[in-house]
């Protein structure tokens, strides 16, 4: 890899840009996708790599190109910089997520208490717009209060987040999703929320409820069973 | 309020290479780019290896990369790429193989 490839791709990476590396075998050759001057078949397979998210070996007019991709980490918007939150951050960062922390108490969103995760402090609505959550995002409510988990559970439910999960009892979640069932939600649109959030493994303290949460947010991605539970 | 985070993702071996490159060591990038069968680490998984000794990441679940890294070091001499195919082929039980039965090609090439 020349440096001047190497740069363009880490400024690349470093401004959340998708990009796709493409490396001729065995000799080398490299190119940096998509490029307008690039082979229009070598564009369309960089483009189908970067959907699947998936690096694969390619052969296109006799050629095996090798194509690595470099899509933007995945996302994580924790509302609520709780005592699990603390748990979370750190554990979904190790696992290769951008992580935000949203929660308008200043008291509990510092950096002391989050120390290297993205926070803000404004309020959940206007948080989660700046948040933009996308088809490789995953919201996850902690607060129990309706005042700062449904403005941010309004929005993902808008939004294409692949996961969406709220903590809470099965009683308090009957009452979140009749709140937002007034919010105009239909049954499908609610049956996204994972409530009481996380896969079912008993947990009690707050790294082990990070844990059951992470799990599941990892089993939807990689679209295992378990991650399929019915909601509520 | 914004604080941005400043470490490595992870599994970011790209970044741990070009941060020791960038500190004046030779480093040799070696990558998955296909595999057939049961191989433990998916295409795209890359190891980075410094003439130094350092390792960062890995190509299969530990079985093969004492054997990359020597062609990793070969490569940053020569500063030739190599593409070289790992298996349960070997008919020698001594040569490097996968034990899980798997079949990996592994790209190394030199970085800057």
């Amino acid at each position: 890899m020349t440096p001047e490839t190497l740069a363009r791709l880490q400024a690349a990476r470093a401004a959340k840009r998708p990009i796709v590396r493409a490396t001729r075998l065995p000799d080398g050759t490299e190119r940096l996708l998509p490029d307008p001057d690039a082979d229009p078949a070598l564009n369309a397979a960089a483009r189908a790599a970067l959907r699947a998210d998936a690096a694969e070996t390619v052969e296109i007019g006799g050629e095996r190109w090798f194509l690595q991709v470099f899509n933007p980490p995945p996302r994580l918007a924790v509302v609520g910089a709780v005592h699990i939150a603390q748990a979370l951050a750190p554990m979904a960062a190790g696992l290769g997520f951008g992580v935000t922390v949203i929660d308008p108490r200043g008291a509990f969103a510092t950096t002391e208490r989050f120390p290297g995760v993205t926070i803000t402090t404004a309020w959940p609505d206007e948080a989660m717009d700046a948040f933009a959550p996308d088809s490789r995002s995953a919201v996850v409510t902690l607060t129990h209060d309706p005042k700062l988990d449904d403005p941010a559970l309004d929005a993902a439910l808008r939004s294409e987040a692949f996961y969406i999960g709220a903590l809470g009892s099965r009683k308090t979640h009957a009452a979140r999703l009749k709140r937002l069932r007034e919010l105009g939600h239909d049954e499908a649109t609610l049956a996204r929320i994972h409530g009481p959030v996380g896969l079912d493994i008993e947990a009690v303290t707050a790294p082990e409820i990070a844990l059951a949460i992470l799990a599941e947010i990892v089993a939807v991605r990689r679209g295992a069973a378990m991650g399929r539970k019915a909601a509520a | 309020m914004n604080t941005q985070n400043e470490t490595f993702e992870a599994e970011d071996v790209l970044s741990l290479a070009a941060a020791w490159k960038a500190a004046g060591e030779d480093v040799a990038l070696a990558t998955v780019t296909e595999t057939w069968g049961s191989s433990p680490r998916p295409a795209g998984s890359q190891m980075a290896v410094s003439l130094s000794g350092r390792m960062a990441g890995s190509v299969s679940g530990g079985c093969i990369e004492g054997a990359v890294a020597e062609a990793a070091r070969k490569t940053i001499a020569t500063g030739a790429p190599q593409l070289l195919d790992f298996g349960v082929t070997h008919e020698r039980a001594w040569e490097v193989g996968l034990a899980c039965g798997g079949k990996v090609k592994v790209f190394v090439e030199k970085l800057g």
